[in-house]
């Protein structure tokens, strides 16, 4: 207790003091632009830790911090989502999700409002509880809604892995996970007006620093960050050095986790299950190749995309909706017309706003 | 889209929250109108014969029907019983009333109900009426109880969120969201010593503490459904002030921050089931956090956090320095992906 009571204590002076030296910093920088500086980060746990804990707007006077694609359910394609939901209504089927989608407006129903119905939804919180579940009622028919970037990826590798093991015939993956660094590449093809990026210390975990060494060729500084107080201001110091230098480099702020290589064994395990699509689309970004993964062969009898008739028509988005602007960087949430307006966390219009990790919604919640 | 939660009832209309308002503003306050409602404080304040009395009522729905630190029968006592003190009153009669799910073992049934007699033989509180019914809902732990009680009201407590005034101090009895956090591990199957324990408990002894400096005290809350941020939301746009909170002096348990931060939700927003947020004149505040600390459960009692003028908004001033606010929850704190 005293031991952790004297670490709190100083992470907290480490903390104030490295503050200071990025106030100052950051104001230096501010005066030779003649602007704040504008970055970006795309991982929607920074996007919360960064509002939680008041950095944004500590840092607020020197650095316009975005958010850009990082949010799993705010990249997820409406129709996809259209989809999901006209699973909930087969009968004897059982969606399981992370919560996170429960409340995601599709075009016309969210799974809350199917549940009310009678639809059957399960939250779980790893994705090995839904194989659990398929091999406890093989009446029913079990739909994991795969989502997520390389971070969760690796966990739902091991409950496809699993389920093969038990021949489950109940069991289905609905595959909408994305790949990262692509979607970066996309994003970066762009002009974007950015000063750097604060990477996802998560998916660099998995993947090793070297996933982002292509940041450079696009002129672009970046740095891998964590997600404790103390990390949050180590990357943006290390990112707002490298641009005072003007290195255009790849810093690794987390090396207490993340390593060049990443974790072999997670990426082992998602190449055994999962096969790369030749093109996946985003919410916001539109069509990107290779960004997303599909089951390998060897499981496609587990992929619920092949195996139910999903008929939707096409997915209709409120036109005012900004939040394809949003997570590419080119407008704040606030500039939507319909922030804090028409779209709420209780009434969200666009996806951004439904996650409390989406850019909208943690904006709304924390700023 | 756009239109959802509109024409049905969907979960988040029951978690306290902003659709819990909404559906009070739409079809209960204006079908039931009358100046008691109106005050949509925790009891309503009546009188008979010249006599105080506060008068409330909750329903207890919880899964799992037992977790640590308590069960929906010591829960559905505590609830009622809390709802009264803190609105300045002495509990004097309970009812309890069952809806049973057909199925149910009866005795897990006896477990609840022993479970209730007990907490309210403690606090000498009769249960002087009831009711069941079963219904055929298909899962037999779906127990529901519903207590309503009646206290008289003490006549120095005069408290009402109208009364706060800026420079008051914002007091809380204890660490936050660990009856949530319980209930989360629970459901996650986390099982052993460190895992949260639910703080479920009466404030009857509390209260007796807190007594003396009643004609200090502007408003009193116990933070349930929606936590500690949710009710000095309510309280702020009662009370038309900021309320401006200091993170470092809010205690949230290793444990619970622990569940918290593995399911992305935020602890000010969990349920504590035996915590009293005190509003109280500056002048007697310490005075209460001393009295407080005597109460055994409530060691940590400390003061978070002043009023300040303002339209109602809530302010939290993080432990590096920085400002955020703090928004009512939209919807029961759902764990994130990632």
């Amino acid at each position: 207790m005293n031991y952790q009571l004297g670490r709190k204590n100083i992470s907290h002076k480490l903390s104030q003091s490295l503050l200071q030296r990025l106030e100052r910093l950051g104001r230096q920088l501010v005066e030779e632009k003649g602007r704040k500086l504008v970055l970006m980060e795309v991982c929607g746990t920074h996007t919360v830790e960064y509002a939680r804990t008041g950095i944004a707007g500590l840092v607020g006077d020197y650095i316009d911090l975005r958010s850009g694609p990082g949010c799993p359910i705010c990249v997820t394609h409406q129709n996809d989502l259209d989809r999901i939901f006209s699973l909930a209504r087969l009968e004897d089927t059982l969606i399981v999700t992370f919560g996170d989608l429960l409340r995601v407006p599709g075009s016309y129903t969210t799974l809350e409002q199917e549940i009310a119905r009678g639809s059957r939804v399960q939250i779980c919180y790893s994705p090995l509880e839904a194989v659990e579940t398929a091999a406890q009622n093989p009446d029913t028919r079990v739909v994991f809604i795969a989502i997520g970037f390389e971070t969760t990826a690796p966990a739902i590798a091991a409950a496809i892995k699993l389920a093969s093991q038990q021949q489950l015939t109940n069991f289905w993956i609905y595959p909408i996970l994305k790949r990262v660094p692509p979607a970066l590449k996309a994003l970066l093809q762009h002009p974007m007006g950015l000063d750097g990026f604060i990477l996802p210390g998560h998916v660099a975990a998995v993947l090793g620093r070297k996933a982002f060494t292509f940041m450079p060729d696009f002129g672009y500084p970046a740095v891998v960050t964590g997600f404790e107080p103390l990390d949050l201001l180590w990357g943006l110091y290390n990112l707002l050095t490298l641009i005072a230098e003007k290195r255009q480099d790849v810093g690794n702020a987390y090396s207490h986790v993340v390593r060049e290589e990443g974790n072999k064994r997670a990426r082992l395990l998602i190449e055994e299950c999962f096969a790369i699509e030749p093109v996946t689309r985003w919410r916001g970004l539109g069509l990107i190749s290779e960004s997303g993964y599909t089951l390998q062969p060897l499981y496609s009898h587990l992929n619920a995309c092949l195996h139910f008739t999903m008929e939707v028509s096409a997915a209709s988005t409120d036109p005012q909706c900004a939040c394809g602007l949003v997570i590419t960087g080119q407008c704040t949430p606030q500039q939507c017309p319909l922030f804090g307006r028409r779209c709420t966390p209780s009434t969200p219009v666009g996806p951004c706003m439904v996650s409390p990790e989406g850019a909208c919604g943690a904006h709304y919640h924390y700023r | 889209m756009g239109k959802n939660a509109h024409d049905i009832i969907i979960s988040s209309h029951g978690d306290g929250g902003l659709l819990s308002h909404q559906l009070l503003q739409e079809i209960f306050l204006p079908c039931f109108n009358n100046e008691w409602l109106q005050e949509q404080g925790d009891a309503a304040l009546v009188s008979f014969n010249g006599q105080k009395l506060a008068m409330t009522t909750d329903s207890f729905v919880v899964s799992p029907l037992f977790f640590k630190g308590g069960d929906i029968g010591k829960l559905a006592v505590c609830g009622t019983v809390n709802d009264l003190v803190v609105s300045g009153a002495r509990p004097l009669w309970l009812s309890a009333a069952f809806i049973l799910p057909a199925g149910m073992e009866k005795s897990e049934l006896k477990k609840v109900v022993q479970s209730m007699q007990e907490t309210a033989n403690s606090l000498n509180l009769p249960i002087v009426t009831g009711d069941t019914k079963v219904v055929d809902s298909g899962n037999p732990s779906n127990l529901f109880i519903n207590t309503t009680g009646i206290g008289s009201v003490y006549p120095q407590a005069r408290f009402h969120p109208a009364y706060i005034k800026p420079g008051d101090v914002v007091i809380v009895s204890g660490s936050v969201g660990d009856h949530g956090a319980a209930i989360l591990a629970e459901r996650l199957q986390f099982t052993g010593e460190k895992t949260p324990t639910s703080d479920c408990a009466p404030l009857t002894r509390l209260a007796e503490k807190l007594k003396p400096f009643y004609g200090g005290i502007r408003v009193m809350r116990d933070p349930t459904r929606g936590g500690l941020a949710t009710t000095l939301i309510e309280l702020a746009a009662a009370g038309a002030v900021d309320l401006l909170l200091e993170e470092s002096k809010i205690y949230v348990k290793p444990e619970v921050s622990a569940i918290a931060d593995i399911l992305g939700v935020d602890p000010y927003y969990l349920a504590s089931e035996g915590r009293a947020l005190i509003i109280a004149e500056a002048t007697v505040a310490s005075n209460i956090v001393e009295a407080l600390k005597t109460v055994p459960g409530a060691e940590e009692s400390s003061m978070i956090g002043a009023a300040r003028e303002g339209d109602g908004s809530i302010y939290l001033h993080t432990r590096l320095g920085g400002t955020r606010r703090l928004r009512m929850l939209s919807g029961t704190p759902l764990p994130r992906i990632c």
